[in-house]
């Protein structure tokens, strides 16, 4: 799953919707895998204005990346900076969580990630 | 005819196969007045700064060998008029969930042959339904759900994925949990439509599979009846002979 996916995910337990610790989900001893993507600005572009950037740049900070500053670049900044580009495009794109959990910081629950695909079921208590 | 995903890598002892209702939900997708509606609502005409709106994010419940999310990612473009938009599955097979991610990468492979361009796959969850979804993120939900009627509801598998190969029973248990929908066929359907509102974003759209036992026209006034906003239609249709399986596609949206 893309690390990106994080941004679109939170913790499955009825509960836990409502607090906002149930996301994002942390992840936790995670293997990262880099696909490579060709470079795609438009792609970028449109994809930063659905993003949650707080929570990405915790994310990210968590997995190792923390050149993100505090506030989303705007296009313009974008464009007149490559590396930042590059690192975004890097991040958003092609980063990839292989293996590991996410763990809600609510209720304490640990998803455990495979292969590249985590696994939301509950167990019987937590449903 | 949009050309439809090879799924022939995937494993049918337990894993459910494209079958009719699925091959339904790619022509209705793909037909023209859902192009129309799907272009539209996703190219809204440039705002002042001249950038494109948000990339919209797909999400498939249930997504099985995965020949439909497939067919949509491969032609974003020809279906939402925009190669930019995200997609993701979900499904409570993990068999399920692997098959999708190569069925999306075959897709992917072929669409590069041919100098076409395809969406970005974000990948598959192994969940119950929309529950592993923060809320307001999707913007088109497509669900072919369990929908034939059955005395009961099969048990959702636990937390735990099992080591090694499944056993027969569990291939058993994995097939009948993509069909066997209990009461009415709508046992599971009822849980997704509670959760809608919540899951789609202020301009989302979902598309759902159901048989004429399932009562469409219920489901379509029991959302409508959740206020004005709300719109339900039949927008594709198969089996119009008869036979206890005649299929129908509504699109569930709000108008804003």
């Amino acid at each position: 799953m893309k690390l990106l996916t994080l941004n679109f995910l939170s913790c499955a337990v009825k509960a836990c919707k409502s607090s906002s610790a149930s996301f994002p989900l942390h992840p936790k001893d995670c293997e990262l895998e880099s696909a490579e993507i060709a470079p795609n600005p438009k792609l970028l572009f449109n994809i930063l204005p659905r993003i949650d950037w707080d929570a990405l740049v915790v994310t990210a900070s968590e997995l190792g990346f923390t050149s993100l500053k505090a506030t989303p670049p705007t296009n313009e900044e974008l464009e007149g900076d490559e590396k930042m580009m590059t690192d975004l495009h890097t991040l958003l794109l092609e980063t990839q969580i292989m293996e590991g959990s996410l763990v809600c910081a609510n209720c304490g629950h640990e998803y455990k990630v495979k292969e590249g695909i985590a696994n939301f079921l509950l167990p019987n208590h937590l449903v | 005819m949009l050309p439809t995903p090879s799924t022939s890598h995937v494993a049918f002892d337990r894993i459910y196969e494209p079958a009719e209702d699925s091959f339904l939900l790619l022509d209705t997708l793909s037909s023209p007045p859902e192009k129309a509606f799907l272009h539209e609502r996703f190219n809204p005409p440039n705002t002042t700064d001249g950038n494109s709106s948000p990339s919209p994010l797909v999400v498939e419940i249930g997504t099985g060998s995965g020949v439909v999310l497939s067919f949509v990612h491969a032609h974003a473009e020809i279906i939402f008029g925009r190669e930019d938009i995200l997609t993701a599955g979900v499904d409570v097979n993990r068999y399920a969930c692997e098959a999708t991610s190569q069925t999306i990468i075959i897709a992917e492979q072929e669409q590069k042959r041919e100098g076409k361009s395809h969406g970005l796959y974000l990948g598959n969850i192994v969940g119950d339904l929309t529950s592993p979804l923060r809320e307001g993120m999707v913007d088109v939900l497509i669900f072919n759900p369990p929908y034939v009627p059955t005395p009961d509801l099969p048990a959702l598998p636990q937390g735990e994925v099992k080591e090694g190969l499944p056993s027969f029973e569990d291939d058993s248990k994995f097939l009948e949990l993509s069909y066997a929908g209990g009461a009415d066929g709508m046992e599971t359907t009822s849980r997704l439509l509670d959760a809608l509102p919540a899951i789609l974003s202020e301009r989302g759209c979902a598309y759902l599979l159901l048989c004429a036992q399932n009562r469409p026209e219920l489901v379509k006034d029991k959302m409508r009846g959740l206020g004005g906003q709300w719109k339900a239609e039949t927008v594709g249709s198969s089996g119009k002979k008869g036979g206890w399986e005649k299929l129908q596609i509504i699109r569930i949206w709000r108008e804003p």
